[in-house]
């Protein structure tokens, strides 16, 4: 009985993390103008928002096969949104012209540019 | 050739000359025949004003919307029109539905002996445990058939629209594919590493999908999807020299052609046999088993192989015109 409420209570918290993450994120990319500031918020909810809903989701099913295919859902989304929001970021980088104006560049960037 | 004359003395021979021209070494035109270089027409500054002034009194007159009586009267005729048109439909719609039966009525035209057969009969007479896969792939192998070529010509039209032949110079498809993806970062080392780790299990879950089309949920379509969405990573991670070495519109033609070709024959064959109340010599196997429910396993190969080469034709075409 007392293990039923503390797997209740920690995959429903698991899953209140997720929620408000995801809600933050939603803020975030309205609130935010610049595009690597927008993409940082988005990737916040892409990673720690899945991860924790998916946990919470893990540790209210109980170890069965589901649990495993959700395991792998993640390993999935986990691979895909850091590794697209990467490609983008670079071609931000590479594309914009005045970078300088929203964030620091180093002195070997600066001249790049 | 003649052997009696020299080379010289036989080409000015009518003969010899009209030898030569058939073989395309004399052309007996050339330097005689006098051709006079085009002049370009000049032209003095007054009429080219004059035809300006032309143009700009054309638009005024034509184009200009304000002062156009004819043009408002088609505004409005046109407003007028659209309304009465979007009215009529709208009514027409509304009574066809006020006519509908109601939703979930026993009754209803779609509560026919067609579904409960399916689900009925459906193991029975296919072999496969997914009723939805018996159905499009044996029931309306057809359908399932004409989708497979719709794929296949949407291929075709698409090579049509975007196949660039050139190989070499400038316009041609590796030198348009550098200047489009000029600041697209290439040779990424991050993307490389997850592509090399991820590419071989989703195409082993594609053909996984594909090979489970009779047994769960799944098949050709889905399937094919994830083995195409696996080749464009691949794609996308090493480039075109790299996939070029497997994948070339050689290996696509016959792929697409003798799936198709196979799928066509094996199901003419089974409607044939079917229809005239033949033994096919097809075994059913036991429902459930991987090798089981007749052709539906070599067609859903099929399927999946179109669908897999479609999706990575339509990507190597649209970012290259070529592959």
């Amino acid at each position: 009985m007392t293990m039923e409420w503390i797997r209740f209570i920690l995959g429903t918290g698991l899953l209140v993390i997720g929620a408000v993450t995801f809600l933050a994120e939603i803020f975030g990319v309205f609130k935010f103008r610049y595009v690597l500031n927008r993409m940082q918020v988005a990737a916040m909810g892409d990673t720690l928002g899945i991860g924790a809903s998916m946990a919470g989701l893990m540790i209210l099913f109980g170890f069965r096969f589901v649990t495993l295919k959700l395991a792998l859902v993640l390993v999935f989304l986990w691979c895909a949104s850091p590794v697209s929001s990467h490609l983008i970021s670079r071609l931000e980088y590479t594309v914009d012209e005045d970078l300088e104006k929203f964030c620091e560049l180093d002195v070997a960037e600066r001249e790049e540019k | 050739m003649s052997r009696l004359l020299s080379e010289e003395e036989y080409g000015r021979r009518p003969i010899g000359a009209f030898k030569q021209w058939v073989n395309g070494i004399r052309d007996p035109y050339l330097n005689n025949v006098e051709i006079r270089e085009k002049i370009q027409p000049q032209e003095s500054e007054e009429v080219l004003r004059k035809r300006q002034e032309e143009a700009v009194a054309v638009i005024r007159q034509v184009h200009d919307v304000a002062n156009n009586s004819q043009y408002t009267l088609f505004r409005k005729f046109y407003k007028a029109a659209a309304l009465v048109c979007c009215l009529t439909l709208t009514i027409l719609l509304l009574i066809t539905v006020a006519y509908l039966p109601p939703v979930g009525n026993a009754g209803n035209p779609a509560h026919n002996e067609v579904a409960a057969k399916y689900i009925e009969d459906g193991m029975q007479d296919t072999g496969a445990v997914n009723i939805v896969t018996g159905m499009i792939l044996d029931y309306r192998a057809f359908d399932t058939f004409g989708e497979s070529n719709v794929l296949f010509i949407a291929t075709c039209t698409v090579l049509i629209l975007m196949r660039n032949d050139k190989k070499k110079g400038k316009g041609s498809a590796e030198e348009e594919e550098k200047r489009d993806s000029f600041y697209e970062p290439k040779n990424d080392k991050i993307l490389q590493t997850v592509a090399m780790v991820l590419v071989p299990f989703i195409i082993l879950f594609g053909i996984y999908v594909i090979l489970n089309g009779h047994l769960s949920p799944g098949g050709g379509f889905s399937g094919g999807a994830v083995i195409g969405a696996g080749l464009i990573l691949y794609l996308n991670a090493f480039g075109f020299e790299k996939t070029e070495r497997f994948f070339t519109a050689k290996t696509y033609k016959w792929i697409s052609f003798s799936a198709l070709s196979f799928y066509c024959i094996a199901k003419s064959y089974s409607f044939y046999t079917g229809a005239h109340h033949l033994e096919s010599g097809i075994p059913l196997g036991t429902p459930g088993n991987i090798l089981s429910s007749g052709l539906i396993l070599p067609l859903n190969i099929c399927v999946g192989l179109v669908v897999a080469c479609t999706m990575y034709a339509f990507f190597a075409l649209f970012r290259k015109g070529g592959f």
